[in-house]
């Protein structure tokens, strides 16, 4: 524990600024995810743990798009539509057969998909760390705030995610669309009834988490490495983020997945061998002052 | 007001069970064109599994279902929706935490002759209290209000012929006057219900024929004058 260089980074402005960028991006990457686990939970009632593998063939997709083309808008877009795509299948294929099945059969068919697409990604892509490099548009003099460095990339991600983030929620909250898949997680039967195929809605939304992910993962590619298993911490991080923002909650998902952004970012300087358990510690007083999540509704 | 001989909606022998216990026994109904049609019968009857049965949430083991000369038996509910039913349900089944007008947006559809008739501001001129309420929860409203909502929303898919369960129960006598004007005046504009009913009394004024299941099988079918005439039946049959 570092205290003091915690206390040092927060009364320079420089260091504030620094951390708090790298945190945005971690958060709003961590969102994309989230938001995707929690939407799919709170319509299907499924836990989809094989949410990160989908983030980790987003940026493979990305990759390879982005060595064809050499265009990193068609590269982020074949990591979010390719990712839709594998998702409907996924949904159609798998998913669709454990509705209402208890969670740890659903945990077993996610968990078997993630060892068989850590293994494709290995067969297909290499077992080595590859390195997708940072497109030439954004090589680029990094801007200055008040001595804080902010690479261009990095401004540019924070814009596209938050951009995101709002298209989602008025996706869900204004358009009928949004109104339908809310009211299917309430009442599916209510909604069948009214003339509405809910196994399209379900299926949508799985596409649309897919595509989220997918959008993620080629996001993140410049600034990660990839590897087989890159899925994995993030499918953990989001399993908190929704139990901090309240499950099948938008908004909490893009409030929890900036919290965990920050306390990463900030986590490392002050407890810099404790910054996971840092997460799960925040999780635990969410889990105590509020136990449906900060944006989750009811006791428990 | 047009009646027909057409058949609008109808059941053929069905039977229906809940796990291994069966609840319908070979329950034949048919409701024609324009008809007001009142199903009735005391708690536990069968009144709702019938719906369901229509409406594609309890799905006939055996039997037909037909909408429009359509075979829809076992057909998923939104199939059967868009072939022309609408179905309120006992127990309402308002989206809580939509808004009003949002519940209304929610049912709308064509009919399945590309109806269109119903709108969101028809809606709210046949049901004018329910305008002042379009941007509150449905999860607040009262009984009544909520009773509106639910088929005013399913009025917004056009369906041909429309069912409901038990729209009064509950309900303060003011609000039951109200639904039935409202039954009244959904049966004047030519729409053809299935009015599930455990009071006969309710249904006088606005059903033309009645049919009375007990303990899952249909016991009496005829005009509603010929059943409130028959006190066999009625002291047999229905909670008076
Ligand atoms: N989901 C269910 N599982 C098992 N049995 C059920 C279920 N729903 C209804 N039943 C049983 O089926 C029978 C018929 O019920 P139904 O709801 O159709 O009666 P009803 O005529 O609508 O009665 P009410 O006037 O009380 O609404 C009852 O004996 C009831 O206990
Ligand atoms: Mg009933």
């Amino acid at each position: 524990m570092d205290l003091s260089a915690l206390a040092s980074c927060l009364i320079t402005p420089s260091c504030v600024i620094t951390q708090t960028t790298s945190g945005l991006i971690i958060g709003l990457l961590l969102f994309l995810v989230a938001a995707g686990v929690s939407l799919i939970f709170g319509v299907l009632k499924v836990v989809n743990f094989a949410h990160g593998a989908f983030y980790m063939l987003g940026a493979y997709f990305a990759y390879t798009a982005y060595q064809l083309s050499g265009n990193y808008l068609i590269a982020v877009l074949a990591g979010g539509i390719g990712v839709a795509l594998f998702g409907l299948v996924f949904e159609r294929l798998l998913i669709s057969r454990v509705y209402g099945s208890p969670v740890l059969m659903q945990l077993l068919v996610c968990y078997g998909a993630i060892l068989i697409l850590d293994d494709l990604v290995k067969i297909i892509w290499g077992a080595d760390f590859l390195s997708f490099g940072m497109p030439s548009a954004f090589q680029q003099l990094p801007f200055v705030f008040a001595g804080g460095v902010v690479p261009v990339f990095y401004l540019f991600l924070i814009v596209v995610a938050l951009a995101i983030a709002g298209l989602l929620g008025l996706l869900i909250s204004k358009t009928r669309y949004g109104k339908i898949v809310r009211a299917a997680a309430v009442n599916p039967s209510m909604v069948s009834a009214l003339g509405i195929n809910t196994g399209v809605v379900y299926a949508s939304v799985f596409v649309l988490g897919g595509f989220l992910a997918g959008l993620a993962g080629g996001l993140a590619a410049p600034v990660r490495s990839l590897t087989a298993g890159m899925g994995t911490s993030i499918i953990i991080e989001s399993f908190i983020v929704t139990v901090i923002g309240g499950m099948g909650s938008v908004a909490g998902a893009l409030v929890g997945s900036i919290l965990i952004g920050l306390v990463r970012s900030f986590g490392t300087i002050g407890f810099p061998l404790f910054t996971e358990g840092l997460m799960f510690v925040l999780m635990a007083v969410v889990l105590v002052l509020k136990p449906s999540g900060l944006f989750g509704k009811g006791g428990a | 007001m047009t009646t027909t001989d057409r058949e609008i909606m109808a059941t053929e022998g069905i039977d229906v069970f809940y796990g291994s216990s069966q609840i319908l026994f070979d329950v034949s109904v048919s409701v024609t064109e324009g008809q007001t049609m009142a199903l009735l019968g005391r708690n536990g009857a069968g009144k709702s599994t019938t719906l369901k049965a229509i409406a594609g949430l309890a799905p006939p083991k055996t039997g037909k279902v037909r909408i429009l000369g359509r075979e829809l038996q076992r057909r998923r509910p939104h199939v059967i929706a868009r072939a022309g039913l609408g179905y309120v349900p006992e127990d309402r089944q308002v989206f809580p935490e939509h808004t009003v007008e949002d519940n209304l947006l929610i049912g709308e559809k064509r009919g399945p002759n590309g109806e269109d008739y119903w709108t969101v501001r028809r809606i709210y001129d046949m049901l004018p209290l329910l305008e002042p309420l379009k941007d509150r929860f449905a999860g607040r409203l009262s009984g009544g209000e909520q009773q509106m909502l639910t088929i005013g929303r399913t009025l917004m898919g056009n369906p041909v012929g429309l069912l409901l369960d038990e729209p009064s129960e509950g309900l303060a006598p003011v609000i039951v006057q109200q639904i039935g004007a409202l039954l009244r005046k959904l049966r004047d504009m030519g729409v053809t219900v299935l009015l599930a009913e455990q009071n006969m009394h309710f249904c006088l004024g606005i059903a033309s024929h009645a049919t009375v299941i007990d303990k899952g099988q249909i016991v009496f079918r005829d005009t509603i004058e010929a059943l409130k005439a028959n006190e066999d039946v009625k002291a047999r049959y229905l909670a008076l």
